[in-house]
Formats: C-alpha cells, sequence, structure tokens
C-alpha cells in the first residue's frame, strides 16, 4: 500500500477515536438524563432534591439526606487533608533536603496506588473501632462506629496523594527569582515562604484542592464500607450517614423491580457526574490560566 | 528568640508532624493489612475456586477472583492501549497547538474526573437497553471507559517529553507523519508509555465501583466473554458483608493479596521505565 495513503487512512481512524472519546462525556449525560427523565413526571426538581423522605416502594425519592451526607463527608474529609496536605507540600518543596523528598516522593506514588477497598478493610478494622470504643467515649456519645467521621477520615487519607502531589508540583514551579527577590529584601525563609511563593501558587493550589474534591465527592467503596449507610439526614459527626455513590453502589439489584427506582438512581448517577464535571472545568480553567501567565 | 522566628519553628513543627500523619497513615494501612491478612491466607485460597458454604466459612479459595481480576484488567488494558495511544498521538502531532486541542483535554479532564460508579451505571443501562447480563464482556467495556481518559491524560505527558529535534530530523528524512508517530515518537516515549500502561493496569485491579454493577458475581471461573465474572475487591467486600468471623479473615487476605497484587504493578511499572530507556535517544 501507498505510503501517503496509510498516512491518511491512519490519520483518519485517530480523528475518529479522538472524537468518539470526547463525545463521550456528552453521550453519557445524555443516556443518564434520559434514564432518569421519568422521576420528573409528576415531582418537580425542587421536591427531588429538597424533600428528606425516601421510601421507594411509596414512590417518594427525597434526595435530601444523601445530597447532604455526600456534602458533609466529603467537606469533613477535604478540611481534614487541606491543612496537612498542604503543611505536607511545602515542606516537601521548600524545606525537605533531596533525600528526605526522595524518600517521601515514592511513598506517596504508594499510597495513590491502593485500592480503594484496602483503605475500606483499614477503616473497618482501624477507624471504626477507634471511634466506637475510644472516641465516643471520650465524647460521651454512644455509637457503632459506622458513622459521618469515619467516612470522613478514610475519605480523608485517600485525598493525600492528589492533592500533595499537585501542590509540590504548583509550588515548585514558582519561578526561583520570587525567592530571591523576597531574600533580598530581608525576609526569612517562612516570610518568603508566606507571602511570595504561596501567594504565587495560590491558583494552582486551589486547582489541587479541587481535584481531591472531585475525588473524594465521587468516591463509593470506602466510604460505603465505614459510613453506616441510613438514609438520614445525620445530624452529628457519630451518626451514619448515606452519600449518593453507595446509595447507587447498593441499590442497582433492586432497581429494576420498583417502578421509577431505576431513574432514581440513575437521577443520582446524573447528579454526581454533573457536580464533579463543573468542578473539574473549574480547575481547567484555573490551570491554563496559569498556564498562559507563566509563558 | 524574636516573634518571626518563633512563628516559623511552630510551623516548622506543623509541617513536620504533618509529613508524619500522612506517612503514618500508609504505614497504618499496610500494617493492618498485613497483620490481618497474612495469618488467614493459606495456599488453597489463592489455588481453589469457592466450594459449597465457603460464604459460611467453609473450605475453598478465591482463585475466581484472581483469574477474574486479571482477565477483566488485562482485557480492558489492551483495549485502552487501542484507544489512548492513537488519540494521544492526534492531540500531539497532529493538532498540535490548535484551539481545539485544548478542547479536547478538557472533556478528557472531565472524564478523568467522573467517578468510576457513574461509568458501571452508564454501562449497566446501556446493557440493559441492548437486553444484555452482566459479563466480563461488560466489564471490560466498563473498565475500558474508564481507563481511557487516566492513560490518554498519562501519555499526553509523555509525548510533551519528546524533542522536537528528533522530530524534525525524521521528517527531513522525507518520513510521512504517520511514520514519524509510529516509529519515532512512540519508541522514544517508550518507557512513559509502559509506566502509564501499568498504572492504569493496576487502577483497573483495584477499582470495584464500575463493574458492581456490570461484570455480576460468580464462584467460577469465566469459560467466555459472557459469562458472569468475579473480581478481587468485590470478592474483599463481599466476604467482609458475611457475619462469619472466619470468612472476614479471609477478607483481610485477599485484600492482602490484593494490596501485593497492585505494589507489583506499581514497582514493576518504576521498574521497566528503566530497562525501556535503552531506545531512546537524547
Amino acid at each position: 500500500m501507498n505510503r501517503k495513503l496509510k498516512n491518511t487512512i491512519a490519520s483518519k481512524l485517530m480523528l475518529l477515536a479522538t472524537i468518539s472519546s470526547t463525545s463521550l462525556v456528552f453521550i453519557m449525560a445524555f443516556v443518564l438524563y434520559r434514564k432518569s427523565v421519568k422521576i420528573f413526571s409528576n415531582r418537580s426538581l425542587i421536591d427531588l432534591l429538597l424533600k428528606s423522605s425516601w421510601a421507594p416502594t411509596k414512590g417518594d425519592f427525597g434526595f435530601y439526606p444523601f445530597i447532604t451526607s455526600t456534602v458533609l463527608v466529603t467537606g469533613l474529609a477535604m478540611s481534614l487533608s487541606i491543612p496537612l496536605c498542604l503543611l505536607t507540600a511545602i515542606y516537601l518543596s521548600e524545606y525537605a533536603p533531596s533525600k528526605v523528598r526522595g524518600i517521601i516522593k515514592p511513598i506517596l506514588d504508594l499510597l495513590s496506588g491502593i485500592p480503594s477497598v484496602v483503605f475500606g478493610l483499614w477503616g473497618v478494622s482501624f477507624v471504626v473501632p477507634i471511634i466506637r470504643d475510644y472516641i465516643s467515649q471520650f465524647v460521651g456519645v454512644t455509637t457503632t462506629g459506622y458513622c459521618l467521621l469515619s467516612g470522613g477520615i478514610v475519605l480523608a487519607l485517600m485525598v493525600f496523594p492528589i492533592i500533595i502531589s499537585v501542590s509540590d508540583e504548583v509550588l515548585r514551579s514558582v519561578p526561583f527569582e520570587v525567592r530571591e527577590a523576597s531574600f533580598s529584601l530581608g525576609a526569612t525563609k517562612w516570610q518568603t515562604v508566606k507571602y511570595a511563593v504561596i501567594r504565587r501558587a495560590l491558583p494552582g493550589i486551589i486547582a489541587a484542592i479541587i481535584l481531591g474534591f472531585s475525588r473524594a465527592f465521587g468516591e463509593t467503596m470506602a466510604v460505603l464500607m465505614v459510613v453506616g449507610n441510613v438514609a438520614k439526614v445525620p445530624s452529628s459527626l457519630f451518626d451514619p450517614a448515606y452519600p449518593l455513590p453507595s446509595l447507587i453502589a447498593n441499590n442497582y439489584g433492586e432497581m429494576m423491580s420498583i417502578p421509577l427506582y431505576d431513574s432514581a438512581i440513575m437521577f443520582a448517577a446524573l447528579l454526581l457526574m454533573l457536580v464533579i464535571s463543573f468542578f473539574s472545568i473549574i480547575a481547567r480553567i484555573i490551570q491554563l490560566k496559569i498556564e498562559r501567565r507563566s509563558l | 528568640m524574636n516573634k518571626g522566628k518563633l512563628e516559623e519553628s511552630f510551623f516548622l513543627g506543623l509541617m513536620l508532624f504533618s509529613i508524619l500523619i500522612v506517612v503514618g497513615s500508609l504505614f497504618a494501612i499496610f500494617t493492618v493489612v498485613i497483620l490481618r491478612g497474612l495469618p488467614a491466607l493459606s495456599i488453597s485460597m489463592i489455588t481453589q475456586t469457592p466450594k459449597g458454604g465457603y460464604y459460611l466459612g467453609k473450605e475453598g479459595g478465591i482463585l475466581n477472583a484472581i483469574v477474574g481480576s486479571l482477565f477483566l484488567a488485562g482485557g480492558s488494558t489492551l483495549l485502552a492501549i487501542l484507544v489512548s495511544l492513537p488519540i494521544a498521538l492526534y492531540i500531539h502531532e497532529y493538532l498540535g497547538r490548535a484551539r481545539i486541542a485544548n478542547f479536547i483535554r478538557l472533556s478528557l479532564d472531565v472524564l478523568w474526573g467522573i467517578p468510576s460508579i457513574v461509568y458501571g451505571a452508564f454501562s449497566f443501562t446501556i446493557m440493559v437497553s441492548l437486553r444484555m447480563r452482566a459479563s466480563l464482556l461488560w466489564g471490560i467495556i466498563t473498565v475500558t471507559l474508564f481507563l481511557i481518559p487516566i492513560m490518554t491524560r498519562a501519555m499526553d505527558e509523555v509525548f510533551k517529553m519528546v524533542p522536537q529535534k528528533v522530530k524534525e530530523a525524521s521528517y527531513a528524512l522525507g518520513s510521512t507523519r504517520l511514520e514519524t508517530v509510529a516509529k519515532i515518537v512512540t519508541r522514544q516515549a517508550l518507557p512513559g508509555i509502559v509506566t502509564a500502561v501499568l498504572l492504569s493496569f493496576g487502577r483497573a485491579i483495584g477499582d470495584a465501583a464500575s463493574v458492581l454493577l456490570t461484570a455480576g458475581y460468580t464462584d467460577s471461573i469465566p469459560r467466555s466473554l459472557f459469562d458472569p465474572v468475579a473480581t478481587l475487591p468485590l470478592a474483599v467486600f463481599f466476604q467482609l458483608g458475611t457475619p462469619y468471623p472466619e470468612v472476614q479473615q479471609r477478607a483481610y487476605a485477599s485484600g492482602f493479596l490484593l494490596l501485593i497484587l497492585v505494589m507489583f504493578f506499581s514497582i514493576a511499572s518504576r521498574i521497566s521505565a528503566k530497562k525501556f530507556m535503552k531506545y531512546t535517544i537524547t
């Protein structure tokens, strides 16, 4: 076969692969929307999102407990992990001797490879008993240990690697001149980090946090294993919660047998997808802005 | 000591404390899974499929899940390479700095962020509307979809590293784009591509949520693409869900196996990356 012809055919095939996977986002959104549209037939969107009664057999689909659970678990995980991750990233990029860096970076890579079920196992055998036997007594409540707090702790660990590695990269990409300028004005190392480096790296750090947030928001198995899964709005850290991904994972078996149940589950999937896509786009826009500035 | 110095050492202390927690939690995970998994591990666990009453604490093993995971991850990684490599090359060598490249990257980023359970729900919907049943085939399709953005993004990063000069040399000899891409760029980027592939394989083995809905679960090793298939993460999940302590112990043993498997591929990706360096010129 002619070389030119081969070249043309190959480029067309590549174009096809590219177009089809790019359109996957839209296909997914469309399919999930088509499946979940039935549930809107006699309920308004506001009703679905803000009602808290969940009884699929009676046709009650209030997503409020699931949405609050997702937001609370994710929020808790983020508030635990953001300070730890940022401090670690600052240490790694600004203070750590290259030897320490060389040890800790591979450890973080290892952490990012651990499957979520293993995090779940750790949660069940380590976090849950500690909360049930010690922390609950310390605070003076009774709990099974399968609660919001356990979910938040396990989830916080899962987002460590992504937030740390992205913010470390961002901090290291701050030009050395910025630090030199600050030092030449007599600033100490910490002042330089605080006033010059962090300020310069802020958008990137925000992007890192958003990436971690998206990961936490959709994480299923590990959370499912420790969070308790009771469809009620949790009123304290020691109450069980029931996030959206767990709802999908727990109910796919029976959803075909109850009317409208399948479209309710698909609505949950669509909701997850839309929220996460929104945040992914924002993170991407921030990163593009940084790239442009550094050119 | 003045206030500035005090503040600095305070924050330095906080940083060391944070690192301690981050690294310590990793060790906590390894310790717990090893301490509880290793004693429950036996030869029969990795050489036998579950016998009757296995989930009540009787004899058997999880060979079905180990083999199932390898089939599923192997098949989907191969398929994902076939799709991702052309996409990454196309974005890089054919589109270059065109605006559309950024749009494609954006949509890949969005796909990258979408949780695996949503991929599962999506594939499940398609599967049901085609009146098909949960099987190895649908498991592979689901995981492939979910791997494509991961792999393409990793390869995209790799191709950025290929020096412009090498490509120019190839074009100067009269090669077409395809020849340059297939024979020069791909070979130059081979170490990075191998890393990307092995990392994706690790993700495919470890992910449970996407196949929960589409791969089914069975006690036997699948004989064809249309049989349901068990996976190691789901074996961990289901065994932990039983009320029997002996079976729960096996969940830890299975988790230990899963961890070993994933770590093996993670380390292999590092070593092989170095090995494939011999094909590159700098």
